[in-house]
Protein backbone atom coordinates (compact mmCIF):
# COMPACT_ATOMS: atom_id res chain seq x y z
CA UNK A 1 0.00 0.00 0.00
CA UNK A 2 1.00 3.63 -0.64
CA UNK A 3 1.75 6.27 2.32
CA UNK A 4 1.03 8.86 -0.10
CA UNK A 5 -0.77 8.61 -2.96
CA UNK A 6 -1.88 11.96 -5.92
CA UNK A 7 -3.90 11.35 -8.78
CA UNK A 8 -3.98 13.27 -11.61
CA UNK A 9 -3.68 16.85 -10.27
CA UNK A 10 -4.24 19.89 -11.76
CA UNK A 11 -3.79 23.63 -10.63
CA UNK A 12 -4.36 27.01 -12.28
CA UNK A 13 -4.34 30.77 -11.44
CA UNK A 14 -6.89 32.51 -13.64
CA UNK A 15 -6.28 31.09 -17.28
CA UNK A 16 -2.82 29.78 -16.60
CA UNK A 17 -2.33 26.14 -15.77
CA UNK A 18 0.03 25.47 -13.43
CA UNK A 19 -0.13 21.73 -13.29
CA UNK A 20 -1.93 20.06 -15.96
CA UNK A 21 -2.49 16.26 -13.87
CA UNK A 22 0.31 15.06 -11.91
CA UNK A 23 0.63 12.12 -9.77
CA UNK A 24 3.04 10.53 -7.52
CA UNK A 25 3.08 7.45 -5.36
CA UNK A 26 5.18 6.89 -2.74
CA UNK A 27 6.05 3.74 -0.31
CA UNK A 28 7.32 3.48 2.76
CA UNK A 29 10.64 4.13 2.96
CA UNK A 30 10.30 6.02 -1.01
CA UNK A 31 12.24 9.44 -1.09
CA UNK A 32 11.18 11.13 -4.12
CA UNK A 33 13.14 14.08 -5.71
CA UNK A 34 11.09 16.38 -7.51
CA UNK A 35 12.77 18.66 -10.22
CA UNK A 36 12.41 21.23 -12.84
CA UNK A 37 13.14 24.73 -13.73
CA UNK A 38 11.47 27.59 -12.42
CA UNK A 39 7.76 27.49 -13.17
CA UNK A 40 6.96 24.20 -13.91
CA UNK A 41 4.68 23.99 -11.14
CA UNK A 42 6.95 21.76 -8.66
CA UNK A 43 6.28 23.55 -5.39
CA UNK A 44 3.25 24.51 -6.24
CA UNK A 45 2.15 20.36 -6.48
CA UNK A 46 3.58 20.10 -3.05
CA UNK A 47 2.06 22.77 -1.37
CA UNK A 48 -1.45 21.28 -2.90
CA UNK A 49 -0.42 17.80 -1.18
CA UNK A 50 -1.33 19.46 1.75
CA UNK A 51 -4.09 21.99 0.45
CA UNK A 52 -1.79 25.36 1.41
CA UNK A 53 -2.44 25.52 -2.29
CA UNK A 54 -5.83 24.73 -3.72
CA UNK A 55 -5.61 22.17 -5.88
CA UNK A 56 -8.84 22.37 -9.30
CA UNK A 57 -8.98 19.00 -9.53
CA UNK A 58 -7.17 15.27 -8.13
CA UNK A 59 -7.26 12.95 -5.52
CA UNK A 60 -4.68 13.02 -2.47
CA UNK A 61 -4.46 10.14 -0.68
CA UNK A 62 -2.61 9.54 3.13
CA UNK A 63 -2.54 5.90 3.82
CA UNK A 64 -5.36 4.56 1.73
CA UNK A 65 -7.12 7.67 3.48
CA UNK A 66 -8.82 9.86 0.48
CA UNK A 67 -9.37 13.67 1.70
CA UNK A 68 -12.49 14.65 1.07
CA UNK A 69 -12.64 18.03 -1.30
CA UNK A 70 -15.40 19.48 -2.36
CA UNK A 71 -15.09 22.74 -4.77
CA UNK A 72 -15.38 26.50 -3.77
CA UNK A 73 -16.89 29.06 -5.78
CA UNK A 74 -14.36 29.87 -7.60
CA UNK A 75 -13.88 26.23 -8.89
CA UNK A 76 -10.71 25.47 -6.43
CA UNK A 77 -10.96 22.42 -3.98
CA UNK A 78 -11.16 23.01 -0.87
CA UNK A 79 -11.50 20.59 2.61
CA UNK A 80 -14.70 19.42 2.91
CA UNK A 81 -14.37 18.44 6.44
CA UNK A 82 -11.70 21.06 8.11
CA UNK A 83 -11.13 18.38 10.98
CA UNK A 84 -9.92 16.06 8.36
CA UNK A 85 -7.68 18.31 6.90
CA UNK A 86 -5.87 19.15 9.96
CA UNK A 87 -5.51 15.63 10.72
CA UNK A 88 -4.22 14.64 7.56
CA UNK A 89 -1.68 17.85 7.64
CA UNK A 90 -0.63 16.70 10.76
CA UNK A 91 0.65 13.60 9.51
CA UNK A 92 2.22 15.49 6.88
CA UNK A 93 5.11 17.32 8.07
CA UNK A 94 6.41 19.77 6.06
CA UNK A 95 9.58 21.90 5.68
CA UNK A 96 9.88 25.33 3.63
CA UNK A 97 12.56 27.07 1.67
CA UNK A 98 12.46 29.71 3.98
CA UNK A 99 12.23 27.74 7.32
CA UNK A 100 9.17 29.63 8.53
CA UNK A 101 10.00 29.34 12.55
CA UNK A 102 7.45 31.19 15.02
CA UNK A 103 10.14 33.86 15.48
CA UNK A 104 8.37 34.64 19.19
CA UNK A 105 9.13 31.11 19.97
CA UNK A 106 12.82 29.49 21.05
CA UNK A 107 14.48 26.78 19.16
CA UNK A 108 12.59 24.36 21.67
CA UNK A 109 9.16 25.79 21.89
CA UNK A 110 9.08 25.75 17.95
CA UNK A 111 9.75 22.09 18.31
CA UNK A 112 6.96 21.19 21.04
CA UNK A 113 4.40 23.43 19.79
CA UNK A 114 2.41 21.28 17.78
CA UNK A 115 3.28 17.89 19.19
CA UNK A 116 1.54 19.72 22.70
CA UNK A 117 -1.28 22.21 20.79
CA UNK A 118 -2.28 20.01 17.72
CA UNK A 119 -1.45 16.18 18.70
CA UNK A 120 -2.01 17.06 22.26
CA UNK A 121 1.08 15.14 23.72
CA UNK A 122 2.28 15.95 27.68
CA UNK A 123 4.79 18.82 27.85
CA UNK A 124 7.10 16.91 29.72
CA UNK A 125 7.63 14.16 26.82
CA UNK A 126 7.13 16.64 23.91
CA UNK A 127 10.19 18.35 25.66
CA UNK A 128 11.93 15.36 25.49
CA UNK A 129 11.29 15.06 22.21
CA UNK A 130 12.09 18.27 20.94
CA UNK A 131 15.57 17.79 22.78
CA UNK A 132 16.23 14.69 21.12
CA UNK A 133 15.17 15.56 17.60
CA UNK A 134 17.05 18.77 18.46
CA UNK A 135 20.37 16.47 19.11
CA UNK A 136 19.81 14.28 16.03
CA UNK A 137 19.68 17.50 13.76
CA UNK A 138 22.96 18.92 15.58
CA UNK A 139 21.36 21.73 16.93
CA UNK A 140 20.19 20.61 20.69
CA UNK A 141 23.10 23.99 21.60
CA UNK A 142 21.03 26.13 20.17
CA UNK A 143 17.89 25.31 21.81
CA UNK A 144 17.01 28.55 23.75
CA UNK A 145 17.94 30.89 21.20
CA UNK A 146 15.15 32.60 18.70
CA UNK A 147 15.14 31.98 14.78
CA UNK A 148 16.63 35.93 14.58
CA UNK A 149 19.36 34.88 16.09
CA UNK A 150 20.34 31.80 14.62
CA UNK A 151 22.14 31.09 11.01
CA UNK A 152 19.94 30.13 8.27
CA UNK A 153 21.19 26.64 8.24
CA UNK A 154 20.98 26.23 12.23
CA UNK A 155 17.13 27.34 11.33
CA UNK A 156 16.72 25.16 8.79
CA UNK A 157 17.53 22.20 10.76
CA UNK A 158 15.45 23.97 13.38
CA UNK A 159 12.79 23.07 10.85
CA UNK A 160 13.14 19.94 10.33
CA UNK A 161 13.26 18.71 13.73
CA UNK A 162 9.89 20.61 14.10
CA UNK A 163 8.77 18.35 11.08
CA UNK A 164 10.33 15.27 12.95
CA UNK A 165 8.70 15.85 16.13
CA UNK A 166 5.29 15.03 14.46
CA UNK A 167 6.19 11.91 13.80
CA UNK A 168 4.63 12.50 10.77
CA UNK A 169 3.92 9.70 8.03
CA UNK A 170 5.53 11.78 5.19
CA UNK A 171 8.01 14.58 4.95
CA UNK A 172 7.26 17.14 2.48
CA UNK A 173 10.20 19.32 1.82
CA UNK A 174 9.81 22.67 -0.25
CA UNK A 175 13.54 23.58 -1.85
CA UNK A 176 14.98 23.59 1.71
CA UNK A 177 18.53 24.38 0.44
CA UNK A 178 17.52 27.16 -1.94
CA UNK A 179 17.56 30.02 1.11
CA UNK A 180 20.67 28.99 2.42
CA UNK A 181 24.62 30.12 1.80
CA UNK A 182 26.25 27.27 -0.48
CA UNK A 183 28.18 26.48 2.82
CA UNK A 184 25.58 25.71 4.88
CA UNK A 185 23.89 23.90 1.71
CA UNK A 186 25.85 20.27 3.02
CA UNK A 187 24.97 20.43 6.64
CA UNK A 188 21.53 20.46 5.74
CA UNK A 189 21.35 17.72 3.14
CA UNK A 190 23.37 15.66 5.79
CA UNK A 191 20.45 15.75 8.39
CA UNK A 192 18.41 15.21 5.11
CA UNK A 193 20.57 11.83 4.17
CA UNK A 194 20.33 10.41 7.30
CA UNK A 195 16.54 10.47 7.62
CA UNK A 196 16.24 9.31 3.99
CA UNK A 197 18.62 6.47 5.38
CA UNK A 198 16.48 5.75 8.22
CA UNK A 199 13.42 4.92 6.08
CA UNK A 200 11.64 7.80 6.44
CA UNK A 201 9.49 8.63 3.34
CA UNK A 202 10.06 12.16 1.98
CA UNK A 203 8.78 14.04 -1.06
CA UNK A 204 11.64 16.47 -1.87
CA UNK A 205 11.70 19.25 -4.08
CA UNK A 206 14.90 20.09 -5.16
CA UNK A 207 17.70 21.74 -6.93
CA UNK A 208 20.29 19.64 -5.62
CA UNK A 209 21.25 17.20 -8.46
CA UNK A 210 24.02 15.63 -6.04
CA UNK A 211 20.87 14.82 -3.18
CA UNK A 212 18.42 13.74 -5.87
CA UNK A 213 21.22 11.27 -7.44
CA UNK A 214 22.44 9.70 -4.57
CA UNK A 215 20.05 10.23 -1.88
CA UNK A 216 16.38 9.18 -3.32
CA UNK A 217 15.28 6.73 -5.14
CA UNK A 218 12.99 7.84 -7.42
CA UNK A 219 12.70 11.24 -9.46
CA UNK A 220 10.11 13.43 -10.98
CA UNK A 221 11.02 15.51 -13.78
CA UNK A 222 8.18 18.42 -14.06
CA UNK A 223 7.94 20.91 -17.38
CA UNK A 224 5.13 23.16 -17.58
CA UNK A 225 2.96 21.60 -15.46
CA UNK A 226 3.39 17.75 -16.56
CA UNK A 227 5.72 14.89 -15.69
CA UNK A 228 7.95 14.84 -18.46
CA UNK A 229 10.29 12.10 -16.75
CA UNK A 230 10.36 9.73 -14.39
CA UNK A 231 11.86 6.47 -12.63
CA UNK A 232 15.37 5.83 -10.94
CA UNK A 233 17.49 8.72 -10.60
CA UNK A 234 20.67 7.27 -11.65
CA UNK A 235 19.57 5.80 -14.93
CA UNK A 236 17.27 8.98 -15.89
CA UNK A 237 20.08 11.48 -14.76
CA UNK A 238 22.68 9.23 -16.95
CA UNK A 239 19.95 8.42 -19.76
CA UNK A 240 17.76 11.55 -20.06
CA UNK A 241 15.43 10.56 -22.87
CA UNK A 242 13.33 13.96 -23.80
CA UNK A 243 15.08 17.22 -25.22
CA UNK A 244 13.76 18.69 -22.08
CA UNK A 245 15.46 16.92 -19.30
CA UNK A 246 18.89 16.99 -21.26
CA UNK A 247 18.30 21.14 -21.64
CA UNK A 248 17.71 21.28 -17.65
CA UNK A 249 20.46 19.31 -17.14
CA UNK A 250 23.37 20.42 -19.32
CA UNK A 251 22.45 24.04 -17.70
CA UNK A 252 22.45 22.01 -13.48
CA UNK A 253 24.60 19.26 -13.21
CA UNK A 254 27.83 19.18 -11.44
CA UNK B 1 8.35 85.94 40.73
CA UNK B 2 8.67 83.96 43.73
CA UNK B 3 7.81 80.15 43.63
CA UNK B 4 5.84 79.49 46.76
CA UNK B 5 6.73 75.89 48.19
CA UNK B 6 4.59 75.83 50.67
CA UNK B 7 1.46 76.02 48.68
CA UNK B 8 3.28 73.60 47.26
CA UNK B 9 4.04 71.55 50.25
CA UNK B 10 0.74 71.69 52.02
CA UNK B 11 -0.94 70.67 49.32
CA UNK B 12 0.89 67.72 48.55
CA UNK B 13 -2.00 65.46 50.17
CA UNK B 14 -4.64 66.61 47.31
CA UNK B 15 -2.01 66.03 45.13
CA UNK B 16 -1.37 62.15 46.30
CA UNK B 17 -4.90 61.50 46.56
CA UNK B 18 -5.26 63.20 42.59
CA UNK B 19 -2.42 60.85 41.34
CA UNK B 20 -4.43 57.65 42.82
CA UNK B 21 -8.14 58.77 41.00
CA UNK B 22 -5.44 59.55 38.13
CA UNK B 23 -4.35 55.63 38.28
CA UNK B 24 -7.78 53.84 39.09
CA UNK B 25 -8.87 55.98 35.91
CA UNK B 26 -5.86 54.79 33.66
CA UNK B 27 -6.18 51.09 34.66
CA UNK B 28 -9.52 50.51 34.62
CA UNK B 29 -9.18 52.47 30.72
CA UNK B 30 -6.65 50.10 30.23
CA UNK B 31 -8.42 46.70 31.67
CA UNK B 32 -11.56 47.16 29.44
CA UNK B 33 -9.77 48.80 26.09
CA UNK B 34 -7.51 46.18 25.66
CA UNK B 35 -9.90 43.29 26.31
CA UNK B 36 -12.29 45.23 24.07
CA UNK B 37 -9.50 45.78 21.47
CA UNK B 38 -8.32 42.59 21.57
CA UNK B 39 -12.14 41.18 19.36
CA UNK B 40 -11.92 44.79 17.47
CA UNK B 41 -8.58 44.18 16.33
CA UNK B 42 -9.30 40.32 15.29
CA UNK B 43 -12.73 41.93 13.59
CA UNK B 44 -10.40 44.68 11.72
CA UNK B 45 -8.05 42.37 10.35
CA UNK B 46 -11.12 39.81 8.92
CA UNK B 47 -11.85 39.70 4.97
CA UNK B 48 -15.22 39.62 5.83
CA UNK B 49 -17.02 42.91 5.30
CA UNK B 50 -20.00 42.06 7.68
CA UNK B 51 -17.00 41.50 10.46
CA UNK B 52 -14.96 43.98 10.00
CA UNK B 53 -17.13 47.11 8.77
CA UNK B 54 -18.75 46.93 12.20
CA UNK B 55 -15.62 47.39 13.59
CA UNK B 56 -14.59 49.66 11.24
CA UNK B 57 -16.85 52.12 11.74
CA UNK B 58 -16.67 51.72 15.69
CA UNK B 59 -12.82 53.02 15.51
CA UNK B 60 -13.64 54.98 13.19
CA UNK B 61 -16.25 57.16 14.98
CA UNK B 62 -14.08 56.84 18.12
CA UNK B 63 -10.81 58.30 16.64
CA UNK B 64 -12.59 61.10 14.78
CA UNK B 65 -13.90 62.68 17.60
CA UNK B 66 -12.16 64.36 20.19
CA UNK B 67 -11.97 62.63 23.87
CA UNK B 68 -13.70 65.41 25.01
CA UNK B 69 -16.93 65.70 22.92
CA UNK B 70 -17.16 61.76 24.08
CA UNK B 71 -16.59 62.48 27.44
CA UNK B 72 -19.53 64.94 27.53
CA UNK B 73 -21.99 63.60 25.50
CA UNK B 74 -21.48 60.45 27.74
CA UNK B 75 -22.20 62.48 31.10
CA UNK B 76 -24.42 65.27 30.34
CA UNK B 77 -26.20 64.14 26.81
CA UNK B 78 -27.54 61.40 27.86
CA UNK B 79 -28.73 62.75 31.21
CA UNK B 80 -30.76 64.50 28.70
CA UNK B 81 -33.11 61.48 27.80
CA UNK B 82 -35.86 60.54 30.06
CA UNK B 83 -35.25 56.64 28.79
CA UNK B 84 -31.56 57.06 30.06
CA UNK B 85 -32.89 58.71 33.37
CA UNK B 86 -35.53 56.36 34.00
CA UNK B 87 -33.46 53.46 33.37
CA UNK B 88 -31.61 50.43 35.25
CA UNK B 89 -28.29 52.12 34.49
CA UNK B 90 -28.73 55.66 35.55
CA UNK B 91 -27.31 55.40 38.91
CA UNK B 92 -23.86 54.58 37.25
CA UNK B 93 -24.38 56.78 33.90
CA UNK B 94 -25.15 59.89 36.31
CA UNK B 95 -21.84 58.86 38.48
CA UNK B 96 -18.69 61.05 36.71
CA UNK B 97 -16.02 58.24 38.02
CA UNK B 98 -18.43 55.60 35.96
CA UNK B 99 -18.48 58.12 33.07
CA UNK B 100 -15.12 59.10 32.60
CA UNK B 101 -14.06 55.47 32.54
CA UNK B 102 -16.16 54.47 30.44
CA UNK B 103 -14.89 57.29 28.26
CA UNK B 104 -11.80 57.05 28.23
CA UNK B 105 -11.95 52.96 28.39
CA UNK B 106 -13.77 52.93 24.51
CA UNK B 107 -11.33 56.06 23.67
CA UNK B 108 -8.43 53.59 24.26
CA UNK B 109 -10.00 50.21 22.96
CA UNK B 110 -10.38 52.04 19.45
CA UNK B 111 -6.59 53.60 19.04
CA UNK B 112 -5.23 49.76 20.25
CA UNK B 113 -7.48 47.81 18.35
CA UNK B 114 -6.24 49.59 15.32
CA UNK B 115 -2.64 49.10 16.85
CA UNK B 116 -3.11 45.55 16.78
CA UNK B 117 -4.82 45.31 13.74
CA UNK B 118 -1.77 46.63 12.36
CA UNK B 119 0.57 44.26 14.16
CA UNK B 120 -1.83 41.52 13.47
CA UNK B 121 -1.31 42.16 9.58
CA UNK B 122 2.67 42.50 9.33
CA UNK B 123 3.04 39.12 10.75
CA UNK B 124 5.06 37.17 7.59
CA UNK B 125 2.61 34.71 6.13
CA UNK B 126 5.39 31.83 6.14
CA UNK B 127 4.79 31.65 10.01
CA UNK B 128 1.09 31.62 9.36
CA UNK B 129 1.52 28.48 6.44
CA UNK B 130 4.10 26.87 8.88
CA UNK B 131 1.02 26.70 11.39
CA UNK B 132 -1.57 25.30 8.71
CA UNK B 133 0.37 22.79 7.42
CA UNK B 134 1.12 20.96 11.44
CA UNK B 135 -2.50 20.81 11.29
CA UNK B 136 -3.58 23.77 13.68
CA UNK B 137 -7.05 24.79 13.54
CA UNK B 138 -7.95 28.21 12.90
CA UNK B 139 -8.67 29.25 16.56
CA UNK B 140 -5.01 27.41 17.55
CA UNK B 141 -3.29 29.42 15.23
CA UNK B 142 -4.91 32.60 16.26
CA UNK B 143 -4.55 31.58 20.00
CA UNK B 144 -0.98 30.77 19.85
CA UNK B 145 0.97 32.02 16.54
CA UNK B 146 -1.27 35.04 15.52
CA UNK B 147 -2.23 36.89 18.63
CA UNK B 148 0.66 36.07 20.80
CA UNK B 149 3.20 37.40 17.71
CA UNK B 150 0.98 40.68 17.56
CA UNK B 151 0.43 41.61 21.02
CA UNK B 152 4.84 41.44 21.16
CA UNK B 153 5.46 43.49 18.09
CA UNK B 154 2.05 46.34 19.18
CA UNK B 155 4.20 46.74 22.74
CA UNK B 156 6.32 49.40 21.40
CA UNK B 157 3.38 51.55 19.87
CA UNK B 158 0.79 50.39 22.72
CA UNK B 159 3.21 51.65 25.25
CA UNK B 160 2.99 55.31 23.62
CA UNK B 161 -0.87 54.41 23.78
CA UNK B 162 -0.65 54.16 27.31
CA UNK B 163 1.03 57.31 27.85
CA UNK B 164 -1.07 59.64 25.82
CA UNK B 165 -4.36 57.60 27.83
CA UNK B 166 -2.10 58.76 30.82
CA UNK B 167 -2.54 62.62 29.71
CA UNK B 168 -5.94 62.10 28.43
CA UNK B 169 -6.97 61.63 31.62
CA UNK B 170 -6.84 64.66 32.99
CA UNK B 171 -10.01 65.38 31.09
CA UNK B 172 -11.50 63.83 34.26
CA UNK B 173 -11.06 67.18 35.91
CA UNK B 174 -13.68 68.35 33.51
CA UNK B 175 -16.74 66.11 35.03
CA UNK B 176 -16.05 66.97 38.54
CA UNK B 177 -13.17 64.47 39.31
CA UNK B 178 -10.33 65.55 41.61
CA UNK B 179 -7.36 63.50 40.00
CA UNK B 180 -4.00 64.97 39.76
CA UNK B 181 -5.42 68.14 37.20
CA UNK B 182 -8.46 68.14 39.37
CA UNK B 183 -6.28 69.07 42.09
CA UNK B 184 -4.24 71.96 40.47
CA UNK B 185 -7.40 73.45 39.69
CA UNK B 186 -8.39 73.41 43.14
CA UNK B 187 -4.98 74.33 44.37
CA UNK B 188 -5.00 77.22 41.27
CA UNK B 189 -8.58 78.44 42.31
CA UNK B 190 -7.59 78.28 46.37
CA UNK B 191 -4.45 80.36 46.33
CA UNK B 192 -4.59 82.17 43.22
CA UNK B 193 -1.13 80.33 41.96
CA UNK B 194 -1.83 78.48 39.00
CA UNK B 195 1.63 78.37 37.69
CA UNK B 196 2.72 76.74 40.97
CA UNK B 197 -0.22 74.27 40.93
CA UNK B 198 0.05 73.32 37.50
CA UNK B 199 3.99 73.25 37.45
CA UNK B 200 2.98 70.85 40.28
CA UNK B 201 0.46 68.73 38.47
CA UNK B 202 3.00 68.57 35.13
CA UNK B 203 6.06 67.32 37.71
CA UNK B 204 3.55 64.18 38.87
CA UNK B 205 2.71 63.45 35.36
CA UNK B 206 6.32 63.34 33.98
CA UNK B 207 7.07 60.94 37.06
CA UNK B 208 4.17 58.59 36.13
CA UNK B 209 5.10 58.67 32.80
CA UNK B 210 9.10 57.75 33.67
CA UNK B 211 7.43 54.82 35.45
CA UNK B 212 5.66 53.46 32.84
CA UNK B 213 8.43 53.87 29.98
CA UNK B 214 10.29 51.58 32.77
CA UNK B 215 7.92 49.13 32.74
CA UNK B 216 7.41 49.05 28.80
CA UNK B 217 11.42 49.03 28.83
CA UNK B 218 11.33 45.85 30.81
CA UNK B 219 8.05 43.86 29.58
CA UNK B 220 9.60 44.87 26.09
CA UNK B 221 12.90 43.03 27.14
CA UNK B 222 11.03 40.31 28.38
CA UNK B 223 9.00 39.78 25.05
CA UNK B 224 10.66 41.07 22.47
CA UNK B 225 14.24 39.63 23.03
CA UNK B 226 13.41 37.83 19.64
CA UNK B 227 13.44 41.08 17.70
CA UNK B 228 16.55 42.11 19.57
CA UNK B 229 20.38 41.83 18.53
CA UNK B 230 21.71 38.98 19.34
CA UNK B 231 23.98 39.24 22.51
CA UNK B 232 27.14 37.17 22.79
Amino acid sequence: MYKLEVQDLHKRYGNHEVLKGVSLAAKAGDVISIIGSSGSGKSTFLRCINLLEQPHAGKILLNGEELKLVPNKDGALKAADPKQLQRMRSRLSMVFQHFNLWSHMSALDNVMEAPVHVLGMDKQAAREKAEHYLAKVGVAHRKDAYPAHMSGGEQQRVAIARALAMEPEVMLFDEPTSALDPELVGEVLKVMQDLAQEGRTMVVVTHEMGFAREVSNQLVFLHQGLVEERGCPKEVLANPQSDRLKQFLSGSLK
Amino acid sequence: MIFDYNVVLDSLPLYFAGVLVTLKLLVIALVFGLALAVPLGLMRVSKQPVVNFPAWLYTYAIRGTPMLVQLYLLYYGLAQFEAVRASVLWPYLSNATFCACLAFAINTSAYSAEILAGSLKTIPPGEIEAAKAVGMSRFKLYRRILLPSALRRALPQYSNEVIMMLHTTSLASVVTLIDITGAAKTVSSQYYLPFEAYITAGLFYLGLTFILVRLFKLAERRWLAYLAPRKA
